[in-house]
């Protein structure tokens, strides 16, 4: 059993006394975002109650409390990540503005006509689409590493694909439809081999694997802070600084700039280069409380409980005649994609959701991964630490009641 | 019958239930019961496409009035879809373009028009009122 105390955890999360439908609400759809605690609903009220004031260049008082919050939430992330320095952690939106961000300016600058990029057929296509629009304006050609049929990389033939004309590599650390944890130290290392550098989307991993982008050696790691119990809205693209200083900046505005004439500019450095505009103070202020939250659990004890409850789910939905598992990668983090024989993942949706439990159904924004298992979309429950092995029961029992209804 | 009249019968109907399971069964029975649309009209034309499920629907115009045949990948998007052709099919254009479906909120599924980015119920009512205003002016 787990270290951890299950109850104590979900009294921190006020959401999960809603009743949906008139039923306790059954929360599995934690990998498209995961719930708040308090101590984050708790930050963002202090902030706005409290401190609010734009940041950096006020000297009054309030300005430099949100300043000083702002940027301990910066140092907070660049502990999580095991960054080597501060600047290398540049406020977002989310990870798909991250993408988007290297795309548009790494990619503008450094790449060319007939270089080559790869992702991978795991991918969301907010890590598909960037790259599609820069070999469009670019002309560089994507390229696709495979899977097998359980949902894992197939790595000799990423390994097969590198070479001189490989620039850049961008593939997720975790896939958001099916769970596969992939072992992207293998990939960033090939793709360094042949002078490639390598993205890493870890919008699912950042809640459930410790991150070391140092012992990773990645250039770029990008994520979002919804995904482990922070605000919406807010993200963080982590880069090597010397990689960094060499982009262009991204967006134009205040804050990124050091001196503006009409005739020219000069930048701000790293890494208010990249955080045009007043960026979203009070999400990041939070976000720090959401990583402090984490840490008092511990990571690897939230880690081993969902795997109990990835384990339990396994076992008990592999019971349900007619239901299939889809993705069964070597290793895993917390979530179960299932068909059902003869019935539409929509229709499995809508009546568990009026048993008040929460899944996503349909393609989960990975239509190509979708074709290539032959599937027009799946059911996918995604767990987190709050969740229980009882909800889990009622999971089946849900699933038990559409095979009554729908066959 | 005018579209409101089939519009208050089915809303009749559903006021039998109690509870959502009784509503759900019936619905998934109407999606059962609905004839299967004929391969050569489920084309990519006919396609009224949501997040998640395909709606196809196909419409033609005979003696004044316009009919609506469809099907769906979904049983229950399929049932909602059948109920939307028992009130839509079989009348005239002026009637389908200038038609107030209000029955879908009275039996308690505006939820899933408001959806429309999970299936394509909302966009089917609007193409079916744009074929009510197509076959008006091409008379």
């Amino acid at each position: 059993m787990s270290i951890l105390d299950i109850n104590k955890i979900r009294k921190d999360f006020p959401i999960l006394d809603e009743k949906i439908n008139g039923r306790d609400l059954v929360y599995f759809d934690n990998a498209a975002t995961s719930q708040k605690p308090l101590v984050v609903l708790e930050a963002l009220s202090n902030y706005y109650g409290h401190y609010n004031a734009n940041i950096h260049r006020g000297i009054h008082f309030l300005a430099e409390k949100a300043t000083s919050a702002f940027e301990d939430s910066r140092t907070t992330i660049q502990k999580f990540l095991n960054a080597a320095h501060k600047e290398e952690i540049i406020f977002t939106y989310g990870t798909t503005d991250g993408i988007n961000l290297v795309a548009q300016t790494y990619g503008r600058k450094f790449l060319k006509e007939g270089d080559e990029i790869i992702i991978s057929t795991l991918e969301h296509h907010s890590n598909i689409v960037p790259w599609q629009m820069l070999c469009e304006e670019k002309g560089c050609v994507l390229r696709v590493i495979p899977i097998d049929d359980k949902g894992d990389l197939i790595l000799e033939e990423y390994v097969k694909m590198l070479s001189e004309k490989t620039k850049f590599v961008s593939v997720v650390h975790v896939s958001n439809a099916l769970g596969t944890i992939n072992d992207i130290k293998f990939i960033i290392d090939n793709a360094h081999a042949v002078g490639a550098k390598v993205l890493i989307d870890g919008a699912q991993a950042s809640s459930h694997i410790t991150i070391d982008v140092q012992a990773l050696d990645a250039d770029f790691y990008a994520f979002s802070a919804h995904k482990l119990f922070g605000p919406t809205g807010m993200g963080v693209l982590y880069g090597k600084s010397d990689i960094l200083n060499a982009m262009p900046p991204y967006r134009g505005g205040g804050e990124m700039i050091k001196e503006v004439t009409f005739e020219k500019t000069s930048y701000n450095e790293l890494p208010y280069k990249f955080e045009a505009g007043t960026p979203n103070i009070a999400d990041v202020v939070a976000v720090k409380f959401a990583i402090d939250y984490i840490n008092d659990l511990g990571k690897e004890n939230i880690a081993a409980y969902e795997d109990e409850l990835l384990k339990y789910a396994t076992e008990q939905l592999s019971e349900i005649g007619g239901l299939r598992i889809v993705g069964q990668a070597k290793e895993k983090v917390s979530v179960v994609s299932f068909v059902l024989d003869g019935v539409h993942p929509q229709d499995v949706g809508v009546i568990l959701d009026q048993q008040g439990i929460a899944v996503r159904t349909g393609h989960h924004c990975t239509q190509p991964l979708m074709s290539r298992l032959g599937l027009p979309g799946t059911s996918r429950a995604s767990f987190a630490v709050y969740n229980t092995t009882t909800e889990i029961d009622k999971l089946v029992a849900g699933i038990h009641k559409v095979k009554k209804m729908v066959l | 019958m005018t579209i409101n009249e089939i519009q208050d019968e089915i809303i009749e109907e559903f006021e039998l239930f109690d509870d959502w399971e009784g509503k759900y069964e019936y619905i998934i029975d109407l999606g059962k019961k609905l004839p299967k649309l004929s391969d050569e009209f489920k084309t990519d034309d006919n396609i009224i496409k949501g997040c998640q499920s395909i709606v196809w629907l196909h419409a033609y115009k005979q003696d004044g009035r316009i009919h609506f045949e469809a099907d769906s990948e979904a049983i229950i998007v399929k049932g909602l879809v059948s109920m939307l052709v028992k009130v839509m099919t079989n009348h005239t254009p002026e009637e389908i373009a200038n038609a107030d479906l209000y029955f879908i909120d009275k039996i308690g599924l505006a939820s899933h028009l408001a959806q429309t980015r999970s299936n394509g119920l909302a966009s089917m009512v609007k193409q079916m009122k744009a074929y009510g205003i197509a076959y008006q002016a091409n008379v």
